[in-house]
């Protein structure tokens, strides 16, 4: 197992190394310059900045200079918000992202699989249709309408919950609700899928020949394996959650990645988005290994071992 | 010889898109305490069905019991609930299926998949049921059980899943244990093992067996009597003497021409003309009647009730009524019937009502 994760975490540096590499050069594609305020500074003071943070080098000095600062750790400094430290910003703003992400992608995980379920074992019945309902309109319907929805009637008529900001545990029950909307329908459909074909499979009648209860089939026998190929969706859907809906975090005033994110790349901010960037990377590529160790522990054919003996 | 189990008049239905197929058209044996009854037939013909019925395992939403009862120590097993149903699954009735590579759960390991059924119907302990687990396995033959109770399912070969199968099955001794085509999926040299097995624990544990299926082989070497099944009905049913030796049903008399043996040399293998009936529409009279080298008239119109060969042995055929012409078997059959000891006794029609094999239109 240390044998794999390390083979793995080797792996893993080479992709980040690879990602890094292209989100720099393609990140300069993007015209202009992060100094591109013409009214405000003359060509001399654009000269001088851009010789300050080292932008008039070649392109592969840049990349050279950045990459040699990554591997000490130092991100850089933002160009927008006042010289502050990259890391610092990130450290800011990861907080809400992954509450929220995290927050909508274990609602999501547990009504979706519920839902499918359910949906599985009344096939075909107005429970399966229902389900199946709730889960095309939560991947058709776009997110954002959800949010207006659920301020429109929850906070503004009901006045149940704040309309928006995050300042509480009850300041995130509409935002991750909005957001969760997209996992439930992926899981449950997903979910129902598969477990119509285990519930078919030999060993579930064999379960039942032994004279199992229905529940007792679909929780200890069914479930299990019908997991594996949801657990692969489900992980790097958290990641995306996580890492902060542009959307929802702009619509309840969010102070999050998403929101800053766009502004980097509106900005030419080259450090902010370069290193949000490789968070994600660092993130996605963690989940996949995650995911990979999951299956492991769901499913016993493809468990992992150092060698070949166990 | 006391009854175990009674199958009466059994009708099963399964409701498709195309229609209502009569899966099973009227079936009718009895089982003994302690004997192995072989159901015998091609694909469709209704074996699998049957026996699914008495665990009462057909899918729910298509499959519809129309008539008969299926008798299981003074119940109907057709009219129990399913929670009912799950009491005599496992315990009293117990099934070995077709394909050991599918029928183990992936992710649960081997010990658990066995101890389920004795922690559900003889309320064991954790503990107990695991050592009883480990002596299944020993007993039936699985090496250094102590280990491989512990292991997960794809780590046995073929054969050791199948025998593993068998341990869930006997787990809580079961009355009767329904063996679905059990070597069918195995390569021979394992099927042999398996039977072997199976005959074995039979004399250990007394249980009876239905043993269902195509492989006349097979059949030969476990079965005490034999049912030969054709379209959703049984046609001939003897002990596996008189089906083996004195076949007199036209289907059988096939079966065994389609058998190779010493006997057959250069000689092209005997395949039975003709297709299987669409149970969607089944046909007015004898079944088998399109395919049969020997039909009559009156094959076509009406269903042959069972005529009695012995006290043991009964045929759904028109030819041994008294009034049939007398036809001449195929050769492979007319060796077998060379070899029956004895002579082959006269058909006579069986009229008494408390026959278990009553004919639905007597007489002609």
């Amino acid at each position: 197992m240390a044998k794999y994760i390390l083979q793995r975490t080797g792996y893993m540096i080479i992709t980040l190394l690879i990602v890094t590499s292209l989100t720099f050069f393609l990140m300069k594609l993007i015209p202009g310059s992060p100094f591109n305020n013409f009214e405000k500074l003359s060509d001399v003071q654009r000269g001088i900045l851009l010789d300050k943070y080292g932008l008039n080098e070649p392109l592969p000095v840049q990349y050279f200079n950045y990459m040699r600062n990554l591997v000490k750790g130092d991100l850089g400094i933002s160009f927008q918000f006042d010289n502050t430290p990259v890391t610092e910003l990130i450290a800011n703003r990861i907080g809400p992202s992954a509450q929220l992400g995290l927050q909508a992608m274990i609602v999501g995980a547990i009504i979706g699989i519920f839902l499918g379920v359910i949906a599985a074992l009344k096939q075909n019945t107005w429970i399966d249709y229902g389900s199946t309902f709730i889960a095309v309109v939560g991947k058709s319907v776009p997110s954002f309408i959800f949010a207006g929805l659920l301020q429109y009637y929850i906070s503004v008529k009901l006045h149940l919950l704040p309309v928006m900001l995050w300042k509480g545990p009850e300041y995130t029950i509409l935002p991750t609700i909005a957001l969760a909307m997209f996992p439930i329908s992926i899981a449950a459909r997903f979910m129902r899928t598969e477990m119509i074909e285990v519930l078919g499979s030999d060993y579930i009648t064999l379960a039942r020949a032994k004279g199992a209860s229905r529940w007792q089939i679909s929780l200890k026998h069914a479930l299990r394996n019908a997991l594996i190929p949801v657990v692969t969706v489900l992980g790097p859907l958290a990641v995306s959650l996580m890492t902060g809906s542009l959307v929802i975090e702009q619509i309840f005033g969010i102070p999050g990645l998403g929101e800053q994110f766009v502004k980097s790349i509106n900005m030419n901010d080259y450090p902010v988005i370069m290193g949000t960037n490789i968070l994600f990377a660092v993130l996605f590529v963690v989940v996949i290994l995650i995911v990979d160790i999951l299956y492991g522990i769901i499913d016993p054919r493809i468990r992992i071992s150092g060698g070949k003996t166990k | 010889m006391e009854k175990v189990l009674q199958v009466k008049d059994l009708k099963i239905s399964f409701h498709t898109f195309s229609g209502e197929v009569q899966a099973i058209r009227g079936v009718n044996f009895d089982l003994y305490n302690g004997e192995t009854l072989a159901i015998v037939g091609e694909s469709g013909s209704g074996k699998s069905v049957t026996t699914k019925s008495i665990m009462r395992l057909l899918p729910e939403h298509n499959s519809e019991i129309k008539s008969g009862e299926i008798l299981f120590e003074g119940k109907d097993l057709t009219k129990l609930k399913d929670k009912e149903m799950q009491k005599i699954r496992g315990k009293d009735i117990s099934m070995i299926f077709q394909d050991p590579m599918t029928s183990l759960n992936p992710t649960m390991k081997i010990g658990k998949q066995i101890m389920e059924p004795l922690i559900k119907h003889q309320n064991m302990s954790r503990h107990a049921a695991k050592e009883r687990a480990v002596d299944l396995l020993k007993l039936v033959g699985i090496p250094k059980a102590e280990i491989r109770v512990d292991q997960y399912p794809h780590q046995f070969s073929g054969g050791m899943r199948q025998r593993v199968v068998i341990a869930i099955a006997l787990a809580c001794n079961p009355k009767i244990l329904i063996a679905d085509e059990p070597t069918t999926a195995l390569d021979v040299t394992i099927q042999a093992q398996i039977l072997e097995l199976m005959k074995d624990l039979q004399k250990k544990i007394d249980t009876s067996i239905i043993f269902i299926t195509h492989d006349l082989g097979v059949v030969a070497n476990v079965a005490d009597r034999v049912a030969v099944m054709y379209g959703g009905k049984i046609v001939e049913i003897g002990t596996a003497d008189e089906i083996f030796y004195n076949p007199q049903h036209p289907y059988t008399w096939g079966l065994i021409s389609s058998m190779p043996d010493m006997d057959t040399h250069d000689e092209e293998l005997f395949s039975i003309p003709g297709t299987p009936p669409d149970l969607l529409d089944p046909p007015k009279g004898d079944a088998f009647a399109p395919r049969n080298p020997f039909v009559m008239k009156i094959d076509l119109e009406q269903e042959p009730p069972f005529f009695k060969v012995s006290d043991t042995h009964y045929a759904a055929t028109w030819l041994l009524h008294p009034d049939a012409p007398k036809v001449n078997p195929p050769e492979a059959v007319k060796r077998r019937q060379n070899q029956f000891a004895g002579n082959a006794p006269t058909a006579t029609l069986e009229k008494t009502g408390q026959s278990q094999f009553p004919g639905k239109k007597e007489g002609k």
